[in-house]
Formats: C-alpha cells, sequence, structure tokens
C-alpha cells in the first residue's frame, strides 16, 4: 500500500490518567478514502484516542502522522486546521441559531458577520449538493430533527475544511431510518474522498458500513481486520477477550394477570409540557412488556409517572390493587412499599448519588427500612453488610461498600443499582435502559437477570432506546411516538423494519393515506 | 483504596493545613508593611491566646460561639444550602433564651429554667429560619437573598424589643433586666473552685459542653440517622433524593430549622453564660464567622471544632496584640480572618494540583 494512502497514524501512542492506563501503545492506521470503526468496550479507550487526535488530551508519549506530516494538537484549532473535523454524541449547537449561523460559529472572521454569511451560504450549498446533505439554512436548529441537527454537525465540519470526520456513537439518537439515511451519506462522503473514524459499540453497524475495523481493549489495540473478513462474534470476543452470547435465550413466556393496567394516561413533564397522552396497556406478571421510541417521544415521562416521580394529569394506573389519578398521587416510597421497583433512566443523576459511598447509594430509597433502623439510630454497619452482600450477588466489582459511588466503572454503578431493586424482591420492575453505557460482558450478565426475574413470576416494564435490546427481551412491545401509542406487537413477531415505521409514527400516515386513496 | 484514604487524608488535613499556613504568611507580610515584626507578633497572639489560664479561657469562650454557628452552616451546607443567616438567627434564638430566662419564676430550679432557656434559643433560631427555608423550598426564592435579609429584619426587631418593650423603666441603655439567677450558667473556674481547683477567672461557662455535646449529636445525626441521610442525599443530587422517596422541598425546611436552631445556641452562652441579661448586638460577628469556620471544618463537627479553636485563638490573640502594640489596632483581627476565609474558602484547591501531582508518582509505584 502506497505511503501517500494513509490519512492517519497513530505510532505508540500512550496516555496515562494518574494510575489509569487509559491508551497502552496504541497504533492505528485509517487509509485515505475509508470508512474505518473503532470499537471497544466502554473503558477501553476509544474517547480517549479520538480525543487526543482532537486536541483535548495531549499524548503522554508517541508519534501522530495526518496526511503524512508530524501532528501535534494543543487544541481543536489545530486538528481543525490540519483538516480533522468530529462529531460528538451530544451535539455541539447552539439551539436557538439557525443552521448557518451554527455553521460559521468559530469562523465568523471579522466584526461583521454578514459578508462570511453570504460566503457560507454559497458554500453550503455546494456541500450539501455534493454529498447529499440538504438541510434547510435559515431556520433555527432546534425546530429540526434529531438526524437532521447531526446533518448540521458534519456540515460543519466539512465547511471547516474537515477530510477526516470522527463521528462518536452517531447513531445512538437516531430511528434505523435515520440511520440507514446517515449511512448513505457516509457513502457519498467517501466517493468524495473523505476518510470517516465510526466510533461505536454496535458490531451490526461496523460489519454494514466500515471497510476496517480496530478493536480496543483495556486501552489497547487489540486487533485490526478487514470487515469482510470478520464477523460480529469475532469481534464480540476481541472486544472482551472472551466468548459472548450476543442472543440472549430465553423460554416463552408464562403470563400472568394483569398487575399494572394505564388507562388513557396524561403526564405532564417537569417544565409542564405535555409529553404523554391518551396512552393505556396493561403490564401481567411473567411478562417483560418493552416500550420502544426515539429519545424524547414521552417514554421518559411515561417512565417517571409510573414511578411516581411526576403526577399524572389525566387518566388513570391501576398498580397492586392501588389506583393512582391525577388526585391520588403515590410518591416512590409509597411505591417501592407496594412492591413497584424502579430502575431509571438517568444512572448518574438519578439512580446514584455519585458523591456517596456504594453502601449509601444501595440504600437509596430504602434508608426508612424498618431492618435497617433501630429507633432514630441508622445502622451503618448493617447497611455495608447487606450491600456487600448484594455486590456479591450481582458481581459488582469491586465488592467494597466504603467505596466512592462515581468511583465504580458505569457497568458496576448499573448493577448496583439492579441489585439494589432485584433483591427487594418487587413485583413490579420498571426498568429504563438498563445497559446504557455498559459493556458487553455486563450487558449479556444484567439482560439474564432480567429474564430471571420475569421467569421468577415478576411484571416487568422495560423502556430502552436500544431497538435490539427491546427485541431480545420483550415478550410484548408498545411503540410510543410523540407521546403516544403508534402500534403494538408481540416479541416474537416484531421485526427492525415495522418498529422503526411505528417509532416514526410512518404506519399510521400511510394507513392515513391508503384509507383517503380508497 | 489506599488512594481514596490519601486522597481523603489531602482533602481533610493538608490541603487546609496548606491554606492556613499560607494565610498566616499573607498575615505575616501584613504585618511586616505595617512595620511589625511578625515574629515578635506571633509571639504575642500564641501568649495572649494560649500561654495563661485567663487568656486560654477566653479563647475558648469566643470558640463555643464560632462551634455554634459553625454547626449551623455546615447543616444547611449539607443540604446544598448556604445559610448566611446565622447572625439573624443567632440574635432572634437570644431573645428566646432571654424570655424564658426572665420571665420563668425564679424559684424554679436551675435543672428546669436551663433546659427551657436552651430550648426558648433552639425554637427561636429556628424559627427565624422557617420562612427563608419555607421561600427556597415553595417560592423558589434564593435562601442566600433571603437569609441576609433576614439579618437585618432580626437587627431591626431587637432594637425595637430592647428599646420599647424589654427595657426596665428608668434606664437609658437598650438592655433587658437581670435574668432570673436559676438560669445562669456557671463559669468554669467557679466549677473548678468547687472541686477545690484555682484557675484564673474568665468569661469561659458551661456552654461549652452545650458546644460539645451538640457537635456529637450533629455528627450522629449527619451520619447515623435516616433523617441526616436524606439531608445529605438532598444536597448531592436533588433528582436522586425524588427518585428515592425524599421530598426535597421538606428537607430544605427541616434543615433550615435545624440549622437556624443550632445558631440560635449563640445566646446560652453570650446571655446565659456571661451577661446575664439582653442588650444590642451580643452576636456582633459570630454569624459570619460561622461559615468561615464551617467552610474550614469540611462541614465536618471534629473538623469545626478545631476551626472553631483557631478563630478563638485569632480573637483572643488578636486582642491582645492590640493591647501590646501601638500600631496595631484589634481590626488586625478582621484582617487574618479575612484572609484564612480567602485561603480555606476562595482559594480552597490552591495547592490541589500540586498535592496530586506530587504524589502520583508514588501512585504509580504501588
Amino acid at each position: 500500500m502506497a505511503e501517500s494512502n494513509i490519512a492517519i497514524e497513530l505510532i505508540n501512542v500512550d496516555k496515562h490518567f494518574g494510575a489509569v492506563h487509559a491508551n497502552d501503545k496504541v497504533n492505528l492506521s485509517v487509509q485515505s478514502g475509508t470508512i474505518h470503526g473503532i470499537v471497544g468496550e466502554n473503558g477501553a479507550g476509544k474517547s480517549t484516542l479520538m480525543s487526543i487526535l482532537y486536541g483535548f488530551y495531549q499524548a503522554d508519549s508517541g508519534q501522530i502522522k495526518v496526511f503524512n506530516k508530524d501532528f501535534r494538537a494543543i487544541s481543536s484549532k489545530q486538528s481543525i486546521e490540519a483538516g480533522i473535523g468530529m462529531v460528538h454524541q451530544h451535539f455541539m449547537l447552539v439551539d436557538n441559531f439557525t443552521v448557518l449561523e451554527n455553521v460559521i460559529l468559530g469562523s465568523e472572521g471579522g466584526a461583521l458577520i454578514s459578508e462570511s454569511l453570504s460566503k457560507a451560504r454559497i458554500e453550503l450549498t455546494r456541500l450539501a449538493k455534493e454529498y447529499g446533505l440538504e438541510v434547510e439554512l435559515d431556520v433555527p436548529v432546534e425546530s429540526l430533527s434529531v438526524g437532521m441537527q447531526q446533518r448540521v454537525e458534519i456540515l460543519k465540519g466539512l465547511y471547516k475544511g474537515a477530510k477526516v470526520l470522527i463521528l462518536d456513537e452517531p447513531t445512538g439518537v437516531l430511528t434505523p431510518q435515520e440511520s440507514d439515511e446517515l449511512f448513505r451519506i457516509f457513502e457519498a462522503l467517501k466517493n468524495q474522498g473523505v476518510t470517516i473514524i465510526l466510533i461505536t459499540h454496535k458490531l451490526r453497524e461496523i460489519m454494514s458500513i466500515t471497510d476496517h475495523v480496530s478493536v480496543m481493549r483495556a486501552g489497547k489495540m487489540v486487533a485490526h481486520r478487514e470487515t469482510s473478513k470478520t464477523n460480529p462474534e469475532e469481534l464480540a470476543e476481541l472486544m472482551i477477550g472472551r466468548k459472548v452470547l450476543l442472543n440472549i435465550q430465553k423460554s416463552k413466556a408464562n403470563t400472568g394477570k394483569p398487575v399494572l393496567v394505564a388507562k388513557n394516561l396524561e403526564i405532564d413533564n417537569e417544565q409542564g409540557l405535555k409529553r404523554v397522552s391518551d396512552v393505556s396497556f396493561e403490564a401481567h406478571s411473567g411478562e417483560i412488556l418493552g416500550i420502544a421510541g426515539v429519545t424524547g417521544n414521552g417514554q421518559g415521562t411515561l417512565l417517571k409517572a409510573l414511578a411516581g416521580i411526576l403526577p399524572i394529569s389525566n387518566g388513570s394506573i391501576e398498580i397492586m390493587g392501588e389506583t393512582i389519578t391525577s388526585k391520588n398521587s403515590l410518591n416512590p416510597e409509597q411505591l417501592r412499599n407496594l412492591g413497584v421497583a424502579h430502575v431509571p433512566e438517568d444512572r448518574q443523576r438519578m439512580g446514584m448519588i455519585a458523591e456517596f459511598i456504594a453502601s449509601e447509594t444501595a440504600l437509596l430509597g430504602y434508608h426508612n427500612d424498618k431492618s435497617i433502623n433501630q429507633g432514630i439510630w441508622l445502622k451503618r454497619a448493617l447497611v455495608k453488610a447487606n450491600c456487600e452482600s448484594i455486590m456479591q450477588a450481582f458481581d459488582v466489582r469491586p465488592i467494597n461498600p466504603n467505596l466512592m459511588s462515581s468511583n465504580f466503572s458505569g457497568g458496576n454503578q448499573q448493577k448496583l443499582i439492579l441489585a439494589r431493586e432485584f433483591e427487594r424482591d418487587p413485583d413490579v420492575l420498571i426498568i429504563g435502559q438498563p445497559t446504557r453505557g455498559v459493556d458487553i460482558g455486563a450487558i449479556e450478565f444484567i439482560r439474564k437477570r432480567i429474564i430471571d426475574m420475569r421467569d421468577a413470576g415478576k411484571a416487568i416494564i422495560l423502556i430502552s432506546v436500544e431497538l435490539e435490546e427491546i427485541m431480545s427481551l420483550s415478550d410484548r412491545i408498545v411503540v410510543m411516538c410523540d407521546g403516544q401509542i403508534t402500534g403494538t406487537v408481540n416479541g416474537e413477531d416484531a421485526d427492525e423494519a415495522t418498529l422503526g415505521m411505528m417509532m416514526a409514527n410512518a404506519l399510521q400516515s400511510e394507513n392515513e393515506l391508503k384509507g383517503a386513496k380508497l | 483504596m489506599t488512594r481514596e484514604r490519601r486522597l481523603s487524608w489531602i482533602n481533610g488535613l493538608l490541603m487546609p493545613f496548606l491554606n492556613v499556613l499560607t494565610a498566616f504568611i499573607a498575615t505575616a507580610i501584613v504585618f511586616v508593611l505595617i512595620g511589625v515584626d511578625p515574629i515578635e507578633a506571633t509571639k504575642i497572639l500564641i501568649y495572649g491566646a494560649l500561654g495563661y489560664d485567663e487568656g486560654l479561657g477566653y479563647t475558648l469562650y469566643y470558640a463555643t460561639n464560632f462551634v455554634f454557628t459553625g454547626l449551623a452552616v455546615a447543616v444547611a451546607f449539607h443540604a446544598g444550602l448556604f445559610n448566611i443567616g446565622g447572625e439573624g438567627q443567632a440574635y432572634v434564638g437570644g431573645l428566646g433564651t432571654a424570655l424564658v430566662a426572665l420571665y420563668l419564676n425564679p424559684a424554679l430550679s436551675a435543672w428546669i429554667v436551663i433546659p427551657l432557656a436552651i430550648s426558648g434559643g433552639l425554637l427561636f433560631g429556628a424559627l427565624w429560619a422557617i420562612i427563608p427555608a419555607y421561600l427556597q423550598a415553595y417560592r423558589g426564592s434564593h435562601i442566600v437573598i433571603t437569609t441576609i435579609m433576614f439579618n437585618f429584619l432580626a437587627s431591626a426587631l431587637m432594637v425595637y424589643v430592647l428599646v420599647n418593650v424589654l427595657r426596665e423603666v428608668g434606664e437609658m441603655s437598650p438592655e433587658s433586666g437581670d435574668f432570673i439567677k436559676a438560669s445562669w450558667l456557671p463559669f468554669v473556674h467557679d466549677v473548678f473552685a468547687s472541686f477545690g481547683y484555682k484557675i484564673a477567672k474568665s468569661p469561659l461557662n458551661l456552654s461549652i459542653l452545650v458546644a460539645l455535646f451538640f457537635s456529637g449529636l450533629v455528627w450522629f445525626f449527619l451520619w447515623h440517622t435516616r433523617w441526616g441521610y436524606a439531608i445529605r442525599a438532598v444536597g448531592k443530587s436533588n433528582d436522586a433524593a425524588i427518585y428515592g422517596g425524599i421530598n426535597p422541598k421538606k428537607v430544605i425546611v427541616i434543615t433550615m430549622c435545624i440549622s437556624g436552631a443550632l445558631a440560635g445556641l449563640v445566646g446560652i452562652n453570650e446571655l446565659m453564660g456571661v451577661q446575664h441579661r439582653l442588650f444590642l448586638n451580643f452576636n456582633y460577628g459570630y454569624g459570619f464567622g460561622g461559615i468561615a469556620v464551617a467552610l474550614m471544618g469540611r462541614n465536618h463537627p471534629v473538623g469545626i471544632l478545631i476551626a472553631a479553636f483557631l478563630f478563638g485563638i485569632l480573637y483572643q490573640g488578636g486582642a491582645e496584640l492590640d493591647f501590646e502594640l501601638q500600631n496595631v489596632s484589634r481590626d488586625i483581627v478582621v484582617v487574618m480572618q479575612g484572609l484564612v476565609i480567602l485561603f480555606c474558602g476562595g482559594l480552597e484547591y490552591l495547592y490541589r494540583p500540586i498535592l496530586i501531582r506530587f504524589l502520583a508518582p508514588i501512585e504509580g509505584t504501588e
């Protein structure tokens, strides 16, 4: 292979954070004009590596070459000048600026911006045509869909002259259809000679779009493969260093009586905006009910209402024989006492307290429990012993109740929260994003535990943005779009395309269209 | 885990120590600038505060006040609330104490009167904090603003009460009559004398035991009761607290009541212990000093005891400096306090990066 074809080359890049060896002599070469995937578990060092490339961090040692020139970035400015663009997982856009204003942010070029605006308009129109990235330029970004906002991010990079685009988990917030659209854009970019580095943990994406793939594990680059010569099983094994079951085995559900009945629910979020309207469903014991949907379509609000965090403004929830209405609400503690456990979507902000030690996080929601209180005295020794035993049961590592919660890895934090909720033997489990930001080994473990709970006769309501997770776990799936239920399917009949259509509420409009024609 | 422990050691002890040291070095520079020999000044200050019975007595007497207000600030801080209103709560708390100590039947036993008078201070301090707390919890008015305003309100209220209500007929100065004897807290020198030990007279009285008792109580309450857990949960993460079935609004009100009650104990020391009457501005400076004490003491009762002792030394030693040296006025104490607050509060993490870098190679070898 000719030297000149290498867009980015990393030689023995090394980076420590205190005692943590985040990148251990990493070598990587990315060929120009290809799509190169980087996979690895959380904490494997992918993000650190890309942050070094983008100038957020400096490597302790090692060499970086960009288009065969030595490169050392002190800030993102040098990276942009060298032709590297980055699309972050969370968009870096000013919501109430128009697309055009967002694109020139950071390259305004002078006191008056009218000139650069008109220059940018011409350039963007050209770019949009060339790469198939059509976006309306004069609307505020906040009025665009997530997929469109991502296009703006990509355009921003290209406008600044990026020849290499780094995308960090770009499909996390997209519907399957939007993801496919994004992949088409990738192809167009690639055909125009742009190099793409795709960081992801979704092996399906790696297999379908990339030319090459590199696998990281525990700070080391463990393998480079040509995508056509590998398979998901091999990659998964490389990522975690052992064989994994990608598809969880589960028996048929032994569905019992309904234990949670929601009728015509209407719920406002914290800001008082109506996010759920006219939602009705039943959850039965011994069954996993999956609620699918693109992030921000009311599932989160629904979850909080079921857990007693948000009041409902209309309708009713019958749960374990109690009826919750807008007038008769139950708080989270009362619901816990009824046997409803809740694993919140936002582990960091809600599920745990980062600055509490593990045993205190393991107490959250149960600090009034009679078994650990004697009069006014909270028996800390007992709390710690309990924490240790649930840590053992859920393989939380390290087993140290005195360790600060924030010092556990994401997967272990999640396992600690699940352990807290599962070990109380609840009858209804409300689980949000059980495996978000969790590494593959822990995902397998967590999903098995959820199925165990189902087989023990619990009613489980599962919310996840991972369609694959919803499909592999749920016995029944309801799909939400824009605060309403847009479809219900049986777990075994579900396929990605149908769910995707329901998530975008396209089926109904199609039916309406058909209805209109008839 | 060793890393954990080392970090907590750095945060808890080494950094405050270095910060205080820096404040003293800065004070030394100020001394040099005004033409005072800093070494001589240090000698006077230390001797004046710790060198003899009377000086030590004064130091501990000042420290007692700082323990109360320091605990008050710390408890609020654990719920994420910055209670600037210690000054006013201490003032009004004193009124509560005084009302009990003035109007209770003089024939009652001290064993009944003293607990009641202490309760009066606790209750009035708590009441003075409850309105800002309610406004923060249910109306979203920021606690810093409202508690500051309540300091001024307390000031005005106390002037009114002292001038128009409690002032004795024919008296010129705005102060109450004498408390009933049963409410007087014994002086430490009297207690010692009753056991046959003779020590010099000082205002130090048994409220220092009350201060130690409440330090222990606050420690137990915050870390060994479910309510303390709820308070700390609200302080660290509002969302997580709600998730855990804790009502942050209630917790805010309760915490502020406890905080105000603790500040209200300043009157025990000043009024029941020393002056035996209610007078203007007995609380002066202790409420704000408590903020610095809590900051320095890392909001932990043990740290607060140490920091309060240090502030007691500054108060008493500063008074001695003023007395001994001609070109030093009592304001130097305010300067020193200010520097301590600056380095312990504002520049809290000044040495952290250096210490961490210094310790990193040691950790690497483990």
